[in-house]
């Protein structure tokens, strides 16, 4: 494939469940690109259709209508040699209790084809990569929630797939887990794969992603770089956050002025009308949560519910 | 290219199953106890009738074995998700259903095998006729597990996998001339057990170990291709539109 095309090319793909009157609009004529090497962040509250997305990417599910070319593969035409260069780490860890941690890598390497001579040798460094040499004969449904996470991205990375999807890959997981799993999708960025990842974690993806399309009601609201959002955010403006502490405890808020000054004037007329000791007055720059609240004009408590699907 | 990744598909996915679940200790047990337990049966209720019985016996404990264990693979690996892992891999779904066909028709084919020696053994029947009945009891269990495929992907649970299995096993025992010859049923019923693969299944189990027909029995296994090919795309309709 050149590095001029695309890792991935969506024009139009809907998607619908249930019948045309009563069923849900998932996915409704979305459009994006991934360019090679970069990891791209599907972001958006459950129920957005990020899980749709990434399952007609992967084959599991056909779109409606729409077209997509995976690795300059039409995904209409071409899936089996697409599920090739693919590698999927679904949001469930799927992989097969009975069978041990080896034996689990051994059989993806069997189903994608690996030739039987490094079959063995290429399991060994994935368990040895992900810290699982001491769990490699251990079934796969006794291990803990993060070493099964671990191993069904170890399982997604046994045929060496130049992209990478991966469906809410922390959800989950404890701090520790998280964290380490986030360092290895860094790692696989600079080895040069491409990641396609869709999370409602808005730090995640501002830390992982260099382009995030924000998904919403199956619609794509904004695609763009992090930087490139935040900079929607501020547009000209300084934002200004105020630390206050009053009876009831302490709060922040963000305020947005045409400068600096004026900013911190607001500030502190704010806490003066409402009876509030102000901790801390401080410029700062938007995060991703100020865009995608201003761009989605949804709350960023809504990324916080309770994990659905979608 | 690609049917060669869907062949190796399917034979690795029917490795693992047999591998992960059928040839487990408890199974195999399990699909030996359940022939001896009905042959013992009957041996202590009639053991005059007994020979006349052992096509039937034969052909139940090869729909049992080909399709209980399956009907709960199948459906324990699409609540854990474990399904659409094979389908994430390079082969089509077709070929995916068929390795999950080929595993449990092979654990209904060893398991029935068994019983098959056992019986041949037990009544003195020729040896000779062994290879032409173990071909009717591949062509058996083709269909049976077919049979566990489409009622899998048709229910959400594993325990509705068994009560359906349940629901259209039972019948088919009583009327498919296990126990009663299909000319000894009232009314339609013998219309009704034609279009039931166990039928074919006796017919043929019958034919070989009592010296019948060779293209009756020829008859009876490209019945039971038949019914193997229609519950086998079925199956593979039903798991399409679940998975859209």
């Amino acid at each position: 494939m050149s590095d001029a095309l695309p890792a991935i090319e969506v024009k139009g793909l809907r998607k619908r469940y249930g019948r045309a009157n009563d069923g849900v609009l998932a996915v409704d004529r979305i459009a994006f690109e991934v360019r090679p090497g970069e990891v791209f962040g599907l972001l958006g509250p459950n129920g957005a259709g990020k899980t749709t997305t990434i399952r007609m990417l992967t084959g599991l599910t056909r779109p409606d209508s729409g077209e997509a070319h995976v690795l300059g593969l039409d995904l209409a035409r071409d899936l089996p040699r697409i599920k090739k260069r693919i590698g999927v780490v679904p949001e469930r860890s799927n992989l097969y209790s009975e069978l041990s941690a080896r034996e689990n890598l051994i059989f993806m390497a069997q189903l994608y084809g690996v030739p039987r001579r490094v079959r063995g040798t290429r399991a060994d460094e994935l368990l040895h990569r992900f810290r699982l040499g001491g769990k490699r004969e251990a079934p796969f449904g006794k291990l803990s929630k993060g070493m099964k996470r671990a191993l069904t991205v170890a399982a997604a990375l046994i045929h060496r797939p130049q992209l990478l999807f991966l469906d809410e890959p922390t959800s989950g997981l404890d701090v520790v887990n998280a964290r380490g799993l986030r360092a290895l999708i860094e790692r696989l960025r600079d080895e040069g794969v491409t990641i396609f990842m869709t999370t409602h974690y808005l730090e995640e993806a501002e830390r992982l992603a260099d382009r995030v399309a924000l998904l919403v009601d199956g619609r794509i609201v904004a695609a763009d770089t992090v930087a490139g959002l935040k900079s929607r955010v501020a547009d000209g403006e300084t934002m200004v956050e105020i630390r206050y502490r009053d009876a009831m405890g302490s709060d922040c808020l963000r305020l947005r002025a045409a400068d600096g000054a004026s900013g911190v004037r607001a500030a502190l007329d704010r806490a003066e009308v409402e009876g509030r000791e102000v901790v801390s007055i401080d410029t700062v720059q938007p995060s991703l949560e100020d865009a995608f609240i201003e761009l989605t004009g949804l709350s960023a408590e809504v990324m916080l519910a309770e994990k659905g699907g979608g | 290219m690609m049917w060669r990744d869907s062949v190796r598909g399917l034979l690795y996915v029917a490795w693992k199953d047999m591998r992960a679940y059928y040839f487990k200790p408890p199974n195999i047990s399990w699909g030996m106890l359940f022939p001896g337990a009905l042959i013992l049966a009957f041996t202590v209720r009639a053991p005059g009738d007994l020979q006349a019985l052992v096509p039937g016996l034969v052909a139940m404990t090869a729909l049992f074995s080909a399709t209980s264990m399956e009907a709960i693979v199948i459906t324990f690996e699409r609540r854990t998700g474990a399904l659409e892992r094979l389908l994430l891999a390079p082969m089509t779904l077709p070929a995916m259903l068929a390795g999950k066909v080929l595993g449990g028709m092979l654990f209904g084919l060893t398991i029935s095998a068994v019983a098959l020696l056992g019986v041949a053994i037990g009544f003195g029947i020729a040896l000779w006729r062994l290879p032409a009945a173990l071909l009717a009891l591949l062509f058996s269990t083709a269909a049976f597990s077919s049979l566990g495929a489409l009622v899998s992907v048709s229910v959400q649970e594993v325990f509705e996998a068994q009560t359906l299995a349940n629901a259209i096993r039972f019948p088919m025992i009583f009327l498919c001339g296990v126990f009663v010859p299909l000319e000894e049923l009232p009314g339609v019923l013998p219309e009704v057990a034609r279009l039931l693969p166990l039928t074919y299944a006796v017919e043929a189990l019958d034919r070989v170990l009592s010296g019948g027909s060779v293209l009756a029995m020829a008859l009876d296994l490209a019945a039971l291709l038949i019914f193997t090919g229609a519950l086998f795309i079925a199956a593979t309709a039903i798991l399409q539109r679940r998975l859209d």
